[in-house]
């Protein structure tokens, strides 16, 4: 691409591509005689930094997807380059791959099955202790880490005797030690109780907006896809939609047609526009937003106070 | 008419020990029969446990469960008095007595399984068998029904959780989460309950497999009359299948009643736990910005209707 003279200054702050995926495909015995395709050509690009939710149904292939992304299983073919790294390519050894787990953490759905240890601190030392790190630096990071997370009066406890909430949050700790610089949430809060998954998302969101990290969450919960700057609806192995919320919230009857839903304020929305009541403005995907819309042109009818915009 | 009562109910874990801990406090309540009850709790709050009490898999520390009346957990003393009044148990000898007694303590404790269902967390991860169809046929076999009656069951069983017949042949393991999740509960629907007791059936699930699974539970229940407890913090689903609501909070139950008079103490809702909907909280947005709409407002129906009203006024 040709940058123009004077521009380079602008040229250095353009988004670096964390992820690269061209025609990303994965069979599952891909070999085999019931060779079972789960990923059937995605390409797109991920920046450094952003905030990415993922949905589809139970078997859509996203979750295969997310495993591809630090080789917990290997692209059938296609490109696929992470952190700089080319996955697909042969030259992949031992320790690319602990350097590109270390990079890229990842968080599962069941809590009880992630943590290892019988203090809180050790298991979030149980990662950079097996990088090696200096036993001084070690304890920086364990403790920078719980404070993150808002666990540093746990450190000391043991982690079977924690919260949902709590034990993810411990999970996520152990993931930070290794300072990474993506972490992958795989329907994280699936298992939490409400205010389980307030704290998890609310440590999601800091974590994205505080130190850059770039978050992929995998869920089921509208709600919470709303919360990322961008999702990606993934279905029968393809990416069908792409864009901010207010714009994947838009295409209504897509979703529906791959059994995912808007959130309720989107819903209400679309439902009074096709009952015919004219509602301005483009921002779906939040709570806040869409009462303003609906009591601008609420009040626009009934010429109640402000100005007429609707 | 109650299906079931507790009456002051308390169970402590580790008693005695240095780990002692208190589930349940002295704990009285009633589940109306024929009708689905929601319970709502935090993470510790004692619904689980007060859960699997309802079919003999725990047994309180002290108090009195009653199904239909009945103790669930009587012992030989309770029954010899229950029974000492009953003129044709007099005229037994002594040892034909003791005899008669143990058999109906057995039967009660082995029926007390068919009557009460319990469909645990995560339930799809206690298949176990080679077919669908011989996972949903393992509780009515153990019940020693026929293979025609067994047959007709699984048939029933699958077409409440709507799971088409191609499917039964397959392993279980072959199928996906929502399905799997929906073969556990017809292996207990099948047993017939006449109460149906779940921990969190939809947790985990798509929106379209949360859906089919509260729809197959309902299903069931009208087609059969049947009692249904289930433990949910969506405040959502609640409102589009229970009739009654429990609240739980420190082992203790904070509030039980017809569900809209539970619904009306929305704060304290939130403080035990439950999820307010993304709805409820957009009406209260809206009222905030000068709109006249009712307070209680939990499914997207009922706000569609009322904000239509607020326009047409």
């Amino acid at each position: 691409m040709h940058v123009p003279e004077g521009n380079v200054e602008r040229s250095k702050k353009l988004p670096e591509i964390f992820i690269h995926a061209e025609d990303l495909c994965f069979s599952y015995d891909a070999e085999g005689p019931d060779a079972h395709p789960a990923l059937k050509g995605v390409s797109l690009d991920i920046q450094k930094g952003e905030y990415v939710a993922v949905l589809g149904h139970n078997g859509s292939g996203k979750s295969t997807f997310a495993k591809l992304l630090n080789l917990l299983l290997e692209p059938t073919s296609g490109k696929l380059t992470v952190a700089g790294m080319d996955l697909t390519s042969s030259g992949i050894e031992e320790k690319d791959l602990l350097d590109l787990r270390r990079k890229v953490g990842m968080v599962f759905q069941n809590p009880d099955n992630q943590l290892v240890a019988t203090l809180v601190e050790e298991d979030v030392a149980f990662g950079p202790e097996n990088l090696g790190v200096p036993q001084s630096e070690l304890r920086k990071r364990v403790d920078d880490a719980l404070n993150t997370v808002d666990m540093t009066s746990y450190a000391l406890q043991e982690p079977h005797r924690l919260s949902g909430g709590q034990k993810q949050r411990v999970a996520i700790a152990g993931i930070l030690a290794m300072q990474p610089q993506c972490i992958i949430f795989d329907e994280s809060t699936a298992m939490l109780d409400p205010n389980g998954r307030q704290e998890v998302l609310r440590t999601v969101k800091k974590l994205n907006r505080e130190q850059g990290i770039t978050i992929l969450n995998i869920t089921h919960y509208m709600n919470e896809a709303a919360e990322a700057d961008r999702i990606l609806v993934i279905n029968d192995g393809k990416l069908l939609l792409d864009g901010t919320p207010d714009e994947v919230f838009a295409e209504r009857s897509v979703l529906q047609e791959v059994g995912l839903e808007v959130p309720q304020c989107t819903e209400l929305i679309h439902r009074l526009r096709e009952r015919g009541i004219s509602l301005q403005g483009s921002q779906i995907s939040d709570a806040e937003a869409c009462a303003d819309m609906i009591a601008r042109a609420w009040k626009a009818k009934h010429g109640k106070g402000g100005p007429a915009n609707g | 008419m109650d299906k079931i009562r507790l009456e002051h109910v308390s169970f402590v874990y580790n008693q005695g020990l240095p780990f002692e801990q208190v589930a349940l406090d002295d704990i009285s309540l009633s589940i109306r029969a024929g009708c689905t009850t929601g319970i709502i709790g935090h993470t510790g709050s004692g619904k689980s446990t007060m859960m699997q009490m309802l079919n003999g898999l725990t047994k309180p520390t002290s108090g009195k469960i009653l199904l239909d009346g009945y103790d669930i957990n009587a012992t030989l003393e309770d029954v010899f008095e229950e029974w000492s009044s009953k003129p044709e148990y007099r005229e037994l000898s002594k040892g034909a007595r003791k005899k008669a007694i143990k058999r109906e303590i057995s039967n009660r404790r082995s029926e007390l399984c068919f009557r009460v269902g319990l469909v645990m967390q995560y339930p799809e991860y206690q298949l176990f068998e080679e077919t669908v169809e011989k996972d949903i046929a393992f509780g009515p076999r153990n019940m020693g029904l026929s293979e025609q009656e067994i047959a007709d069951r699984v048939r029933e069983a699958a077409r409440f959780t709507g799971l088409d017949e191609d499917l039964l042949q397959k392993s279980p393991f072959d199928l996906s989460g929502g399905q799997k999740r929906r073969v556990a509960l017809a292996g207990v629907i099948a047993m017939r309950p006449e109460v149906l007791v779940l921990d969190e059936p939809a947790a985990g699930l798509d929106p379209v497999g949360r859906t089919r699974i509260l729809e197959g539970v309902s299903q069931y229940q009208k087609s059969t009359g049947s009692t249904v407890l289930i433990v949910s913090h969506s405040m959502e689903d609640m409102a589009r299948y229970c009739d009654d609501v429990i609240v739980m909070g420190g082992a203790r139950v904070l509030m039980q009643g017809d569900r809209k008079e539970v619904f009306s103490h929305a704060e304290e809702l939130i403080e035990a736990g439950l999820d307010i909907p993304q709805i409820t909280h957009l009406i209260r947005l809206l009222r905030k910005r000068g709109m006249e709409l009712p307070e209680n407002v939990y499914t997207v129906e009922d706000a569609l209707a009322a904000v239509e009203e607020a326009f047409a006024d």
